[in-house]
């Protein structure tokens, strides 16, 4: 009945801008591509120290295996930095036209005036925008790019980073401890509420390159902030690598939300690693929407270390033609009284692959703790894949755990039925797949929640009918 | 004059179980056409089959739309051609709301031009519900999901109201409503705003003390066995299906 579906009919993003870097270092990766990232850079020792320990790591680990297949990725034909612009700039105005083009025809500087409290933007290597509006800023909010940061704040990041997630936690924390550049540094002091979100939006232009952008999110006790990104990038026939590190901090009564909307055009890995360390009576959640990449592996994960610490992840995966999205969540109860409940829904269409892999772990002596896990995945086609991997560690006997999972076909009656009603197949299709999704698209700022009803709609009429 | 044809349908289950053996029967527009028959004569396989339902395949005979052969087509070039089913069981669709998929359908078929708003549909929408005495809660409605049977079968006709087609096949509308719920239901079918032929597919006699029919036709083991006027129905009523089995 229906035809295999190529998500890159629909891909919208997939245009490029002509490369023209002000800096970039030889393709492959060895120390002295570290060391010329780093003294481009001009960092503190320190930080290079960090760097070359971090190879050394990279070096020694071996890929994971398990997970997606990562054998197709080749880490000596990328390109680790490359920076589009010497400046950073706090106008749009003021971007090389290459560049704010880009992003005009993304939205970002329209979202940015209509409903965000700040924005970053990173291209390729570099942040090249950022800007928090003063109303925040005089409140003694931080958000700038982590670079800026080293600069400007180096206690707070000798302080915190690489201790949510160390170099040597997985090969691509290590690498992108090694590599790192750009990212987010966000700061809220104790009790300040940022009521509207921060975003940062991640665009790789460039052909065959690594982002490797490092995130460190830090709140305060009794604060509330809500950190957006988005990602997108050209289409290419060479792969790109998108290897993230965000490590978020969540101080004792503080609420932290993190949500991701990546699309990925078709030909970039997206291997990240996220963590949250959640205190005493904090609250953290990860809303992590899939849409894009040819291969993610991404587990968002909760370490709950403080009593009655609450976590949440929410994961959307939507897998068409040629992409596997590996992901899910992990949740680390570490004290007493902690809750944790993660939610994952795939989709796969055509021959695409989605997995859900999940780890719930609680200690001995993390009485009176909660977790729930659910996952439904959704198939549209004879060829579409799904696959469940939970794994739960329970050394504690006074503890409430729950685990859930369905599978499901695109129903024949529902088709039926909304198609006896005029809608053709392709509408009655992704109406089917966006009321699946809709309790975790909910949950997302309205103007993603548009946005990603709509790239789904576009997927299906590439698909169907 | 607008009608809808059916002849010397047969029709079997993808497996190969043959349920229609040859059915014919011709609707016009305005005239209401009761089937009737015991359980398994193969009703509900009819309504299946005129809106086109993939678990169907037509063996012989047509089906032809103001003139026109629908046969072949799929469900909703069929819908958007004025045919529409009230299902004997709707079903439930998590996560879509009923208001926001039904103002699509009822959009779907218009100019740009002539789109009604969400404001506009949600007035008509409630304006209609009322009249069903449904909830005004339905526009906050996820599609059929958490609906009692009784919910589910107004929602049907609620949607009948305001997708106005040409010719409607209601399958058993009656069954396990209340009287209460059973009188809004004729009344809205008697009052709709816009020429309807109806095909009333019915087990009890119930409803037509309430919808007139035209034309009462006997439905067993996948033929029409007897076709008559209204007083037919009272016929059966009396003695059973038995003396019509040949």
């Amino acid at each position: 009945m229906k035809k295999p579906v190529n998500i890159k009919n629909a891909y919208e993003y997939g245009f490029h801008k002509p490369d023209e870097p002000s800096f970039k270092v030889p393709v492959g990766i060895n120390k002295k591509i570290v060391e010329m990232i780093s003294d481009y850079k001009q960092e503190p020792e320190w930080m290079k120290e960090k760097r070359l320990k971090a190879y050394d790591v990279f070096k020694q680990k071996p890929l994971p295996l398990w997970g997606a297949d990562l054998t197709k990725l080749n880490l000596n034909k990328l390109c680790y930095y490359n920076n589009p612009s010497q400046n950073k700039y706090k106008s749009w105005a003021k971007v090389p036209k290459n560049i704010k083009d880009t992003y005009d025809a993304i939205g970002v500087p329209e979202a940015e005036k209509r409903f965000l409290a700040g924005v970053g933007a990173q291209y390729d290597s570099e942040v090249v925008y950022h800007h928090l509006k003063e109303q925040w800023e005089s409140l003694g909010v931080i958000f700038t790019d982590t670079d800026t940061a080293i600069k400007e704040y180096p206690e707070i990041i000798k302080k915190y980073f690489g201790t949510i997630i160390p170099a040597t936690d997985n090969k691509f924390a290590a690498l992108n401890t090694a590599v790192w550049s750009g990212g987010s540094f966000v700061y809220v002091p104790k009790g300040v509420h940022v009521t509207i979100p921060l975003q940062a939006y991640f665009r790789i232009n460039a052909k065959a390159v690594g982002q490797f952008e490092r995130t460190l999110i830090i709140a305060e006790e009794g604060s509330y902030v809500h950190y957006v990104e988005g990602c997108s990038a050209p289409i290419y026939t060479t792969d790109s690598l998108h290897a993230a590190v965000v490590e978020v901090i969540v101080k004792p009564g503080a609420r932290v939300r993190y949500t991701t909307i990546q699309n990925w055009s078709g030909d970039v890995y997206n291997l990240v690693t996220k963590r949250m360390m959640i205190y005493e009576n904090g609250v953290g959640e990860w809303i992590d929407g899939n849409l894009g990449a040819k291969v993610t592996m991404k587990y968002p994960s909760l370490f709950l270390v403080g009593k009655g610490a609450r976590g949440e992840v929410l994961s959307l995966a939507y897998a068409a033609d040629g992409q596997h999205q590996d992901t899910g969540g992990k949740a680390i109860h570490l004290a007493p009284e902690t809750t944790s409940t993660i939610t994952s829904k795939s989709v796969s269409v055509g021959n695409g692959r989605a997995s859900y892999r999940g780890q719930v772990k609680i200690i001995k002596g993390a009485k009176k703790s909660k977790s729930f896990v659910r996952c439904d995945a959704l198939l549209i086609d004879k060829t579409s894949r799904s696959d469940t991997y939970p794994t739960n560690e329970v050394a504690e006997e006074d503890v409430n755990l729950g685990h859930e999972a369905s599978v499901s076909k695109v129903g024949e009656q529902q088709l039926f039925y909304l198609m006896s009603r005029g809608l053709s197949e392709a509408l009655a299709t992704s109406l089917i797949i966006n009321g699946f999704i809709e309790p975790i698209v909910r949950e997302l700022p309205l103007e993603y929640a548009v946005e990603l009803n709509r790239l789904i709609n576009l997927s299906m009429e590439g698909a169907v009918g | 004059m607008k009608s809808l044809e059916i002849k010397n349908l047969h029709a079997q289950t993808t497996d190969g179980k043959e349920i229609l053996k040859g059915v014919s029967l011709k609707i016009k527009q305005g005239e209401i056409h009761t089937i009737m028959g015991p359980n398994g004569g193969g009703k509900s396989t009819l309504a299946l089959v005129l809106m086109g339902h993939p678990g169907y395949v037509i063996t012989q005979g047509k089906i032809f739309l103001n003139g026109k052969d629908i046969t072949k087509l799929t469900p909703d070039k069929r819908a958007k051609l004025g045919l529409f089913l009230g299902f004997q069981y709707p079903v439930e669709v998590p996560g879509v709301n009923f208001a926001n998929f039904l103002r699509m359908a009822v959009n779907e078929e218009k100019q740009k031009k002539d789109q009604l708003s969400p404001i506009a549909f949600r007035n008509l929408l409630l304006e209609k519900a009322k009249k069903l005495s449904v909830s005004d809660e339905i526009v906050k409605r996820m599609l059929n999901e958490g609906f009692s049977g009784g919910e589910k079968k107004k929602a049907e006709i609620l949607q009948l109201a305001l997708l106005k087609p040409n010719f409607a096949i209601l399958d058993e509308p009656d069954s396990g409503l209340d009287v209460d719920a059973l009188k809004y239901i004729a009344k809205t079918i008697n009052a709709l705003d816009f020429p309807l032929g109806l095909l009333l597919i019915t087990h009890y006699q119930r409803i037509l003390k309430y919808i007139k029919p035209d034309f009462v036709h006997i439905l067993l083991k996948g033929k029409i066995v007897k076709s008559g006027k209204a007083i037919l129905a009272a016929q059966i009523e009396k003695d059973g299906y038995e003396n019509f089995n040949s």
